[in-house]
C-alpha cells in the first residue's frame, strides 16, 4: 500500500506544482478572508476567543476549496480508471488524498499565520508558536482525513463540489471547536499548550477516529 | 436478413476450451433506467469481439462491467476466470482498458504518466522506455500530454492499456484519432497481431467485421446479434443497429 501510495501522493503534488489549482486558491482565498476580516472587525488586533476564532474559520474555509479539487484530476482527466484497475489496497488511494490535502494545508497555513499575525493579532505570535504549530498540525490530520474521506464519497456524484461541502462542513464543526479552543489560550497571552491539554486529546481522538473510519469504509467509496 | 440469420448463431463457447470471458444474462441498470438487458457471451482466450451499436446502446458500459469498474446488477460475469464483482480483484490487474477518457494527466508528460502507471502496476522503467519508442513518442516524452496531437494522446493511452502487459484487452475506439502510420505503430500492441484477447468496441462496421472472430450487436442495450462475421453484411448491421 505505502507504494501506491506514495506513487499517487507524487503524482498528486507533480499535478498541483505544474497546474497550481488548489493551493494558490486557497492560499489567496486565506489573505482575502484575513484582509477582510482587518477591515470589517474594525480593530487594530485581535486577541483571545476572537483571534482564535478567526483564524479557524479562515483556515476551515480554505480548506473546503482544496476538499472540492482533491480528485479533480482523475474526474477531470479519466485518471481514476486507471488507478482502480491496477492492483492496490484501495485505501492507498485515501491516504495519498489525505496526505496531499495534508500538505495543502501545511502550505496555506505557513502563508495565512504570518499574516494573520501582521493584520490582527494582537499578542506576540513566537512564544505560543510551538503550541500552536502542535494545536495546527493535529487539527490538520482530522480535517486532511474528513477531507479525503467526503471527497472521495462526492467524486462520483453529479454536484460534488456541493456534496463534499455539505458533507464536510458539519463534520469538522467539532474539530474546528477544539481547535478554536486549544488555541484561544495561546492568543490570550499564554504561551504554552497547558490550557489547552483536553483539546489537544480531543483533536487526537478526533484524528484518530476519522482515519479508522475511513480505512473501515473505504472499499465501498470506489465502487458504483 | 443476413443479420437475422445469424443472429446467436455463435453464442455458445467452443467445446473443451475455457472462455476467458463468460457473460451470462448480464443485466445493468443506471437508475431506473436498464442501459443492459439479457447479454450473453463467451469470449475464448486469443479472439476477438466486436461490439456494435448506435451511441447509447451500452456498449461502454459493457466495457465497464467487464473491466469491474460497474457492478452487473443481475447475470453472471467471469473474467480471466474470476467472477465479477466477488472477485474483481483478480481480474482487473489482468485487464487493459482503453476507454472514452484518455485517463492521462495534461499536466504530466508522457513519460511521468506511464511511469505513473508503472508504479501503481509494479513494472519496471524500462518497460515505460519501450513502449514510448514503440508508440513513436521517443521525441515528445518530456512535454506535457496536453500539447500532444490527439493521435499522440491516443497512441499515449494505448501504450497505457497495455503497460502491464494485460491478457485481456477492453477497447473503446482504439484507433480513434488514429493517422495510418500511427495505426501500423499500435497495431502490435491492441490489434489482431497482439494475440491479446480483445473486447472491441466501435463504430467502424466494416473494420470490426474484418478483424474479429464474433461480433456482438446492441441494440437499446439488449443483443440484436451474435454471430460470426462471415454471417453478417456491414450494410444489414448498420440497418438493424443504426436505423
Amino acid at each position: 500500500m505505502t507504494r501506491a501510495a506514495l506513487a499517487i501522493l507524487r503524482k498528486d503534488l507533480l499535478v498541483e506544482r505544474r497546474t497550481r489549482e488548489s493551493v494558490p486558491a486557497m492560499a489567496l482565498f486565506s489573505v482575502t478572508v484575513l484582509v477582510l476580516f482587518h477591515f470589517a472587525l474594525d480593530r487594530d488586533s485581535l486577541d483571545g476567543a476572537l483571534a482564535s476564532g478567526v483564524l479557524w474559520v479562515t483556515l476551515l474555509l480554505a480548506a473546503v476549496l482544496g476538499v472540492g479539487r482533491l480528485f479533480a484530476s482523475e474526474r477531470e482527466e479519466g485518471g481514476m480508471d486507471g488507478i482502480l484497475l491496477a492492483p492496490i489496497d484501495r485505501t492507498a488511494v485515501w491516504v495519498a488524498k489525505a496526505l496531499a490535502l495534508l500538505a495543502y494545508l501545511v502550505v496555506v497555513e505557513v502563508v495565512a499565520v504570518p499574516v494573520f499575525a501582521l493584520l490582527l493579532l494582537g499578542p506576540d505570535l513566537v512564544p505560543a508558536l510551538p503550541a500552536l504549530v502542535v494545536t495546527l498540525v493535529l487539527a490538520d490530520v482530522g480535517l486532511a482525513a474528513v477531507g479525503a474521506l467526503v471527497a472521495a464519497l462526492a467524486a462520483e456524484s453529479r454536484a460534488r463540489e456541493l456534496v463534499a461541502t455539505l458533507l464536510f462542513l458539519p463534520l469538522v464543526v467539532p474539530a474546528a471547536v477544539a481547535a478554536t479552543a486549544a488555541t484561544e489560550p495561546l492568543f490570550a497571552g499564554a504561551q504554552t499548550a497547558a490550557g489547552s491539554g483536553r483539546w489537544l486529546v480531543f483533536l487526537a481522538v478526533y484524528a484518530v477516529l476519522f482515519v479508522l473510519l475511513s480505512v473501515v469504509v473505504l472499499d465501498y467509496l470506489q465502487e458504483d | 436478413m443476413a443479420v437475422a440469420a445469424a443472429a446467436f448463431a455463435a453464442a455458445g463457447p467452443a467445446q473443451g476450451v475455457s472462455p476467458a470471458v463468460e457473460v451470462r444474462e448480464l443485466e445493468r441498470s443506471f437508475g431506473e433506467r436498464p442501459v443492459l438487458e439479457g447479454v450473453s457471451f463467451d469470449l475464448v482466450a486469443g479472439r476477438t469481439l466486436a461490439v456494435l451499436g448506435a451511441n447509447g446502446a451500452g456498449k461502454s458500459t459493457l466495457l465497464r462491467v467487464l473491466a469491474g469498474l460497474l457492478r452487473p446488477h443481475a447475470g453472471s460475469v467471469r473474467v480471466l476466470g474470476a467472477a465479477l464483482p466477488e472477485e474483481g480483484w483478480r481480474a482487473r490487474a489482468r485487464v487493459g482498458l482503453l476507454g472514452h477518457d484518455s485517463g492521462l494527466y495534461r499536466a504530466l508528460s508522457p513519460r511521468e504518466n506511464l511511469r505513473f502507471h508503472a508504479r501503481l502496476h509494479g513494472v519496471g522503467r524500462e518497460r515505460v522506455e519501450e513502449l514510448i519508442d514503440v508508440v513513436g513518442l521517443g521525441s515528445r516524452s518530456r512535454d506535457p500530454v496536453r500539447e500532444l496531437s490527439r493521435g499522440g494522446v491516443q497512441r499515449l493511452a494505448v501504450a497505457r492499456a497495455v503497460l502491464h502487459d494485460p491478457p485481456l484487452l477492453l477497447l473503446d475506439e482504439p484507433r480513434s484519432g488514429l493517422d495510418p502510420g500511427a495505426e501500423e505503430l499500435v497495431e502490435p500492441l491492441v490489434g489482431r497481431s497482439s494475440g491479446r484477447t480483445r473486447v472491441v468496441v466501435t463504430h467502424d462496421v466494416e473494420g470490426a467485421l474484418e478483424e474479429c472472430d464474433t461480433a456482438l450487436g446492441l441494440l437499446g442495450g439488449r443483443p440484436a446479434f451474435l454471430a460470426p462475421p462471415e454471417a453478417l453484411e456491414p450494410a444489414g448491421v448498420r440497418r438493424e443497429l443504426y436505423r
